[in-house]
């Protein structure tokens, strides 16, 4: 059977993020025939809209208001709240972000419907949509469905394909002016702490630093090796615990779960509790002094040992590479 | 100021899981308060120790709970609660926010402190959904939070940014890592908690139709992922194991 | 007999665990190589309440009795052994005295900062010629008014250069040998009172003992500890009382040690085969496993004993030398079984081995032990 689709993009630094266009993808094989809706909340979203087409999208929704600049969580739901109301969809879509995860559970209480958080993947089965996500960080997984009614699932970030861009798709963007009151929270300032502006939970490859090295300064040459590979730096609890960096880029069972395309672990013992957390990055490769460290267990490559002259070296051969193609 | 923290009661993170029958097997399980429920019990005893007041620790769930309970009261907690849920069949975060909410109708609550999410299930959703059904503001991932009279500064970490909120009590909150350092429950802590009071309630007591805390969504089904193979440990000078897996990384990744 | 420990026991031993393994663990290679423990680490034991392990409730400590008490040095002992012995010595010798012997005032005024750390202690007993010979003390104490005046010098004395009190034996009556001893107690700050240079030591890292300087040291009347010339009695009562919680601290080394080398066997492959399937590696372990199990059973009988008011001079002695016997025995079979990794200081095993090595040594060594259990057996059976 058919079924609307609404999809909830989601745009960060002007862009429009990766999962929307993966929860797009998602969209297009759920909808079964029915109609994927594409909408995106904010004050001004014109140059942005007419992507969701590209990637899926048969009907493009921009709920704007000149409050909905930042986000903020009563803002938000209120715009979102009038996005459904005005679509009646049969499945919504989000993806599993840091404003996915604020605002989708208050929503789906609104609304009194069950909803999935954290979708890594999910089949469609007739009338059914059943989700597959992580539980205990990735130790295992469930399948889920939603009883009955609207279902709402969040989409995790990098784990599900989103369709080729085709431009020649293209659309009328509609113009949905939505009301905004009484803001309970409001939001005084943004203090940008990533400067790649990279999130881990989106990054296609991570960096990653433990005890192993050895002070904050040590991170550096795991920055450079990133930069060149157009990723970002994470560490484990260990080198947070002592302060080499900042808890917001633990990766972790406490902390964030990451899947990138290429995780290399410098100095990582490897904690049960820190590859719950990357153990289903899709390749990983662990440099370690210690021949018996466990994250060897689970990398597809290993190298024994010292980061400090491992990774510099992998900094030059990349770059080396880079130039020679 | 009246601070309630709702806690949840999860495997400790050095467990392992196992499947039995179907489920999660909790056999020889070692459990604890769920690491970001802890933060929040923290954070709540910090504040009560600045503007007065008590907390009180709830937790969902069965006669199990109490430990985890008895462990917030040996940190400095002053009441707790336990709702037992064990006649319910199937709950999900609709169950729980439910029941919760309920629960906190007749309750005169200043703040409400939550981890925001557990190290189980990992949705995030029952915080969230409660601040909803009791109609009160939520911030979620918070790193930082100051109160002055009714007025309430949050900072919360948005995927490494922080965002600086202004908000009100009542609110409701869910901790992030980096709130604080949760301490150890100190041992004569741990003596005096024997003697604070733990109340178990049944959910039936409360004010509830059974529809409404019906789950709405279901499990069809749980499993392991495929155990990962050990890879391959790259042998021979430094310099040539970093070419050799510049040329795997080539030929295996869309990254180079 | 109940072999099943308090669930209050049980809730503080799994708190003891938990810091241990989070926050003592980690920092055990750190206080390996600086020889001291990092100030947060002391602080965060403080916070918990370990420093008032045997001080009575009422005086802001845990009021639990012997069997606790072992059980909560046991998850110590899984440990630092540098870390375990400061927290150990305070518990032990250097506050059982004030809590067993001292009067109410007595009490009052120290235990209370003895119970949160914020007051650490020491027990200062031996000399450079009274060690094992407790009655050869040369240290003297002459009454003068209402104080008396002590002279003398004590060595390895464990906790000198962090303790803030100390029960000090010295000879009041010279004339009658072991029965003209007295304890006393001896705050830092008193007149005459100096703590010599930290002794170097093979092992026990981060816990420091140093040689205390009496030079006409003012000690006033009130703070004689128990009777005057009972302190040779007091000072074997404390040391017996302290033998179950240092058998206690061994056994939690000798668990640790199993489980190290239980896994390492399991992991380690040699000759194709995880190498506990080598019946020299395995037979090994079996050892450490019995060896283990023997001191457990041991200790908490003794500590049951202590609980119950009963004499136990032999069972202590036997249990002092058996406990640090049966930890250098297996510290040497983990090595064994570690091979090389055993030997090399990035690893804990090389620190357990040299760590056990004092037990031998110190609060009265094998061989006095042996000459105590012999004396006693021949009077049963004389």
């Amino acid at each position: 059977m058919s079924k609307n689709v609404l999809v909830f993009a989601e745009a960060r630094d002007d862009e429009l993020r990766n999962v929307s266009f993966e929860a797009l993808g998602a969209a297009r094989e759920i909808a079964n025939g029915g109609k994927v809706i594409g909408a995106i909340v904010g004050a001004d979203n014109h140059h942005l809209a007419e992507e969701l087409f590209h990637y899926g999208a048969d009907r493009v929704i921009s709920a704007e208001h000149e409050v909905l600049s930042d986000y903020t969580n009563d803002g938000y739901f209120q715009a979102y709240l009038q996005v459904v109301d005005s679509v009646s969809p049969d499945v919504i879509l989000s993806g599993h972000t840091s404003l996915g995860k604020d605002l989708s559970p208050r929503l789906a209480a609104r609304l009194n419907l069950g909803l999935i958080s954290d979708v890594t993947d999910f089949e469609v089965e007739e009338d059914e949509v059943i989700f597959t996500r992580p539980i205990y960080s990735g130790k295992a997984f469930e399948k889920k469905r939603v009883k009955s009614g609207t279902i709402f699932a969040t989409i995790r970030p990098n784990n599900i394909a989103s369709l080729d861009k085709d431009s020649a798709r293209t659309g009328q963007v509609e113009f949905e002016q939505v009301t905004i009151t009484d803001l309970r929270t409001i939001l005084k300032d943004i203090v940008k702490k990533t400067a790649s502006g990279v999130d881990l939970s989106e990054a296609k490859v991570i960096v990653a630093g433990g005890r192993g090295v050895k002070s904050a300064g040590g991170f550096k040459p795991l920055e450079e090796l990133a930069e060149e590979l157009g990723g970002t730096v994470g560490a484990s609890r260990g080198a947070c615990d002592a302060e080499y960096c900042d808890y917001s880029l633990q990766i972790g069972q406490t902390g964030k779960v990451v899947t990138p395309e290429l995780y290399i672990a410098c100095g990582i013992s490897g904690a049960i509790q820190h590859l719950a957390g990357m153990s289903n990055s899709k390749v990983i490769v662990a440099i370690n002094k210690d021949p018996e460290a466990n994250i060897f267990n689970v990398a597809d490559y290993g190298i024994v040992g010292d980061l400090f002259e491992v990774v510099p070296l992998l900094t030059e051969e990349i770059r080396h590479m880079k130039v020679g193609v | 100021m009246n601070i309630y923290v709702i806690l949840k009661r999860t495997f400790d993170t050095e467990e392992k899981i196992a499947i039995q029958n179907g489920k999660i097997s909790d056999d020889g399980a070692e459990f604890i308060i769920n690491p970001y429920d802890e933060f929040a019990v923290e954070e709540a005893i910090l504040l009560r120790d600045k503007h007065g007041g008590e907390v009180t620790v709830v937790s969902v769930g069965d006669e199990d709970n109490e430990k985890e309970l008895r462990t917030a009261l040996a940190m400095g907690a002053d009441n707790a609660i336990l709702i037992n849920t064990e006649e319910v069949e199937e709950k999900d975060q609709h169950t729980t926010a439910s029941i919760l909410a309920a629960f906190f109708e007749d309750k005169a609550y200043d703040l409400i402190l939550g981890g925001n999410v557990s190290n189980d299930n990992s949705t995030g959703q029952v915080g969230p959904r409660l601040a909803e059904q009791l109609n009160i503001p939520c911030v979620t991932t918070i790193t930082d939070i100051e109160i002055e009279g009714d007025t309430v500064t949050v900072e919360r970490d948005a995927e490494g940014d922080t965002e600086i909120l202004k908000t009100s009590i009542p609110l409701l909150a869910t901790a992030q890592q980096g709130l604080n350092e949760p301490r150890y429950p100190s041992l004569p802590g741990i003596m005096k908690a024997k003697r604070k009071p733990l109340e178990e309630i049944d959910y039936d007591e409360l004010d509830i139709d059974e529809d409404d805390i019906e789950s709405l969504t279901e499990t069809v089904t749980v499993f392991l992922p495929p155990e990962k193979q050990a890879g391959k440990i790259l042998q021979g000078e430094t310099a040539d194991q970093v070419k050799e897996l510049v040329t795997y990384l080539h030929k295996e990744t869309k990254i180079l | 007999m109940d072999f099943q420990l308090d669930e209050d026991i049980q809730f503080l031993k799994n708190n003891i665990r938990n810091f241990v393994e989070n926050e003592v663990e980690k920092v055990a290679m750190q206080i390996e190589k600086e020889d001291k423990i990092p100030e947060r680490t002391i602080e965060m034991a403080k916070e918990m309440g370990l420093f008032g392990l045997s001080i009575p409730e009422e005086y802001g400590g845990l009021g639990i009795g012997m069997v606790g008490k072992c059980a909560l040095y046991e998850e110590l002992g899984k440990t630092h052994n540098g870390f375990t012995t400061l927290i150990g010595a305070h518990t032990g010798i250097g506050t059982v005295g004030i809590v067993e012997l001292g009067n109410e005032e007595q009490k009052q005024k120290y235990l209370p900062d003895m119970a949160s750390g914020k007051k650490i202690g020491a027990f200062a007993l031996t000399e450079p010629e009274a060690g094992s010979n407790a009655a050869n003390l040369k240290t003297t104490a002459v009454k003068k008014g209402d104080k008396y005046i002590l002279n003398g010098t004590k060595h390895y004395i464990t906790n000198a250069t962090e303790a803030d009190v100390f029960t000090v034996m010295a000879v009041t009556d010279s004339s009658k040998g072991a029965k003209g001893i007295t304890s006393f107690i001896v705050e830092k700050d008193f007149p005459g009172f100096q703590v010599g240079a930290i002794e170097e030591k093979m092992g026990l890292k981060g816990s420091h003992s140093a040689e205390l300087i009496l030079e006409e040291c003012e000690v006033p009347e009130e703070n004689v500890l128990g009777e005057v010339g009972k302190g040779y009695v007091n000072a074997l009562k404390i040391l017996t009382n302290g033998r179950a919680g240092l058998a206690a601290r061994n056994l939690g080394s000798c668990q640790k040690l199993l489980d190290m080398s239980l896994e390492y066997a399991q992991e380690r492959k040699q000759f194709g085969v995880p190498i506990i399937e080598h019946q020299a590696v395995a037979h090994m372990i079996a050892e450490i496993g019995v060896e283990t199990e023997a001191l457990r059973s041991f200790t908490y009988r003794v500590a049951w004993m202590v609980d119950q008011g009963e004499k136990l001079i032999k069972e202590a002695a036997m249990l002092k030398l058996y406990g640090s016997e049966v930890y250098n025995r297996v510290a040497d079979k983990a090595l064994q079984i570690h091979g090389g990794v055993g030997y090399i200081s990035d690893y804990p095993i090389e620190r357990y081995f040299r760590d056990a090595r004092i037990t031998r040594i110190y609060e009265g060594t094998s061989e006095i032990q042996k000459n105590i259990i012999a004396g006693q057996l021949r009077k049963e059976y004389s």
